[in-house]
């Protein structure tokens, strides 16, 4: 544990040494701004919540995560660090473990950052601040999921691009998968499969968290992915870290 | 005594090309090792599984009795490895890095300080320490990699090109610190400089094609060739191999 939070220190760290963060933070808060507010119809729709802020933070985070994990393990590797951080004293996992809960933070940190949004519809209105919370957890598991394939993505390659594109591809069929457009041409080929596509779908769960209803059952699914994914990071990890 | 590092049989096949082809030997407590070889011949490779970062096609490699492999936690904490090209991270400073690796070799508090200074000063890097890596010069890199690898003090310590980049004086302190070092520690170090093996070393390692070709005290091993000099037994040992 202790050596998950050192790794993660550092790494976050890291983010802060750079222009990284901020350029994040603000692009972040820039559209997230724009589509609430302009998009999203906030003002028109004359409700007192953050429907139209919580509809467009699944397709923000495929964007923008995907920027944020591309590096994680392909830089790691081209400047051969890779090789110092794995032969000091901590498991693979550890490593995996440290590298995602500093990138997981960070996202945390862009969304608390968010909280103007809050204070404004508390301003113009009584919404229900506790559906509001459950969207922000939400917000958070399915950052965590989209960085987690992103983490696992990036351990393949060296070079960032392809680790972005990746993630990307791979984080866009989970935002869809349960899409009518994807289902249907499902159905008609094996209706199981329809029916798993309808069970991975991030964005579906996603929604429940936005209207206010926090499940177990959505709990146990987000931490089941991510701890897949992560899993599957520490396994390429393994395999490819001298390559 | 046992030794420190014992490598036995130690293979590196990637697809059909073998780069590190049956390599055993053992290092005990005292010994300077130098491992030579041409560009290719598998010094880093070999390096790399004893440090546990690369899996061995076949053989083991054990480090103070615990096995790379099935023990490497134990066997990391005990050894100090500078990876080829001294790697570090280089938005990090001097003083921000070295912490890092002594938080995670398991310092804290004051001890952390006083390990960290110490390796400060032993590589000379207290002028630069608050700078970050990225904008120290070449031999500065190294010296960090190689603060890295002395902070906890380890048994072993394996050292891929020490002296690669350094200034002569540079180099000739990393050596006189190689040397004060050595009676109470096992040290494995690659380098391309044959002066160094005479300078530093007790033994040597030739290595050609992933082979073990010789494995004796630089003297015996100059004295392989007629005209005495290291370089010309290397030619011949590494280009007749070659040839071959």
């Amino acid at each position: 544990m202790r050596n998950m939070l050192i790794v993660a220190r550092r790494e976050l760290g890291s983010y802060f040494a750079t222009p990284v963060a901020v350029v994040f933070i603000v692009i972040f808060l820039a559209l997230q701004g724009v589509l609430t507010f302009n998009l999203g119809n906030f003002f028109d729709r004359d409700q007192a919540d953050l429907a139209p802020f919580f509809g467009f933070i699944p397709w923000v985070f495929l964007l923008l995560v995907p920027a944020i994990t591309m590096r994680l393990w392909a830089e790691e590797r081209r400047q051969g660090t890779i090789e110092l951080l794995l032969t000091l004293p901590i498991t693979q996992s550890q490593a995996v473990v440290g590298k995602f809960l500093a990138a997981w933070a960070f996202c945390a940190i862009a969304l608390l950052l968010t909280f103007p949004f809050v204070i404004t519809v508390n301003i113009l209105g009584r919404p229900d601040n506790g559906v509001i919370a459950a969207g922000y957890v939400g917000s958070l598991l399915v950052a965590g999921s989209f960085l987690s394939i992103g983490a696992a993505l990036s351990a393949i390659t060296k070079n960032q691009v392809i680790a972005f594109v990746l993630a990307v591809s791979v984080c866009f069929v989970f935002a869809v998968a349960s899409y009518p457009l994807v289902t249907d041409f499902l159905q008609r080929g094996s209706p199981v499969l329809a029916d798993i596509a309808r069970h991975i779908s991030v964005s579906d769960r996603f929604q429940s968290f936005s209207r206010g209803i926090v499940s177990v059952r959505d709990v146990v699914f987000f931490a089941s992915f991510i701890g897949f994914w992560l899993f599957l990071n520490t396994v390429i990890i393994e395999h490819r870290k001298a390559d | 005594m046992a030794a420190l590092i014992e490598i036995a049989g130690l293979t590196k096949r990637f697809g059909a090309f073998t780069a590190v082809d049956d390599v055993s030997f053992s290092v005990a407590r005292g010994e300077v090792l130098g491992f030579l070889g041409p560009n290719g011949a598998g010094k880093s490779t070999t390096m790399r599984m004893l440090a546990g970062f690369m899996t061995p096609t076949a053989g083991s490699a054990r480090i103070c009795g615990h096995d790379v492999q099935t023990d490497s936690v134990a066997a990391r904490r005990l050894l100090g490895f500078l990876p080829e090209g001294a790697p570090t991270y280089p938005e990090m400073t001097v003083l921000a890095f070295l912490r890092f690796v002594a938080r995670i070799r398991g310092y804290r508090g004051g001890e952390l300080d006083r390990r960290v200074d110490h390796a400060l000063g032993l590589t000379s890097l207290r002028g630069v320490r608050l700078q970050p890596v990225e904008t120290l010069s070449k031999g500065f890199k190294r010296r960090v990699g190689l603060a890295q690898s002395l902070l906890h003090d380890p048994p072993v310590l394996v050292l891929d090109e020490p002296t690669d980049g350094l200034d002569p004086n540079q180099k000739h302190e990393v050596r006189l610190l190689i040397a004060e070092m050595a009676p109470q520690k096992a040290i494995v170090i690659s380098t391309h400089i044959l002066e160094e093996v005479e300078a530093v070393c007790t033994r040597a390692i030739v290595i050609a094609q992933g082979r073990v070709v010789a494995d004796e005290t630089p003297s015996q091993l100059a004295a392989r060739n007629p005209s005495g000099k290291l370089d010309d037994v290397f030619r011949d040992l590494t280009q007749s191999k070659a040839a071959a």
